[in-house]
């Protein structure tokens, strides 16, 4: 049986503090930059240089960026994918790249790199909110 | 510019990539951060060689 006093502690709210805000904030738009502020230098360089180069590669082999859309499903998971990489999107938008190359088959590849950077992001962004609260060292 | 890499070689850098964010983001220890991320490379990796011959045998 569940010891009632644990659970009270693991279910109790968290609180708010401008790290537990701004570190994932900073992190889904610069990607890594969750952990710099939080001074985890490491991790932070090694999340940014994944997720940049991985990001770069997949418009480096003429993926696809994909554009707010109401169409295909997989197409507007396609763009919750690319919206996690933050200001890497943003930028890619901007330049109007990520055109994608749809007779080259290296292309659908780098179509997948540029989601997968997003969902990584994601990931790194909720690994800092922890960072920030506290859940983990 | 227009990068070409071949199946393989997308499919390894990709592990690479998501390794690296696995063990950082899974695990709490630098140790258990090495750890876990060449345990997701190798998984990643050894599941292209599984998924190849698989590809092989159904295509024979």
């Amino acid at each position: 049986m569940a010891n009632p006093s644990t659970s009270k502690e693991t279910t109790a709210p968290q609180p708010v503090t401008f790290m537990s805000v701004a570190a994932p904030a900073i992190g889904w738009l610069i990607p890594g930059a969750g952990h710099l502020i939080q001074k985890r230098w490491i991790r932070g360089l090694l999340l940014m240089a994944s997720i940049v180069t991985m990001f770069m590669l997949g418009l480096a082999m003429q993926g696809r960026v994909y554009r707010p859309n109401g169409g295909d499903i997989l197409d507007i998971l396609g763009f919750v994918g690319d919206v996690g990489a933050g200001g890497l999107y943003i930028v890619t938008r901007a330049m109007d790249l990520g055109q994608g190359a749809i007779a080259r088959a290296t292309a659908d590849y780098g179509t997948k790199y540029i989601i997968v950077a997003g969902l990584l992001n994601f990931i790194s962004a909720a690994d800092a909110y922890h960072i920030a609260i506290g859940k983990k060292p | 510019m227009n990068l070409q890499l071949s199946h393989f070689s997308a499919a390894v850098l990709f592990s690479v990539f998501a390794s690296v964010v696995f063990g950082i983001t899974q695990r709490s220890t630098s140790r258990e951060q090495i750890r876990y991320g060449l345990y997701c490379f190798a998984m990643f990796v050894g599941g292209v060689f599984v998924a190849g011959w698989v590809m092989w045998l159904l295509r024979h």
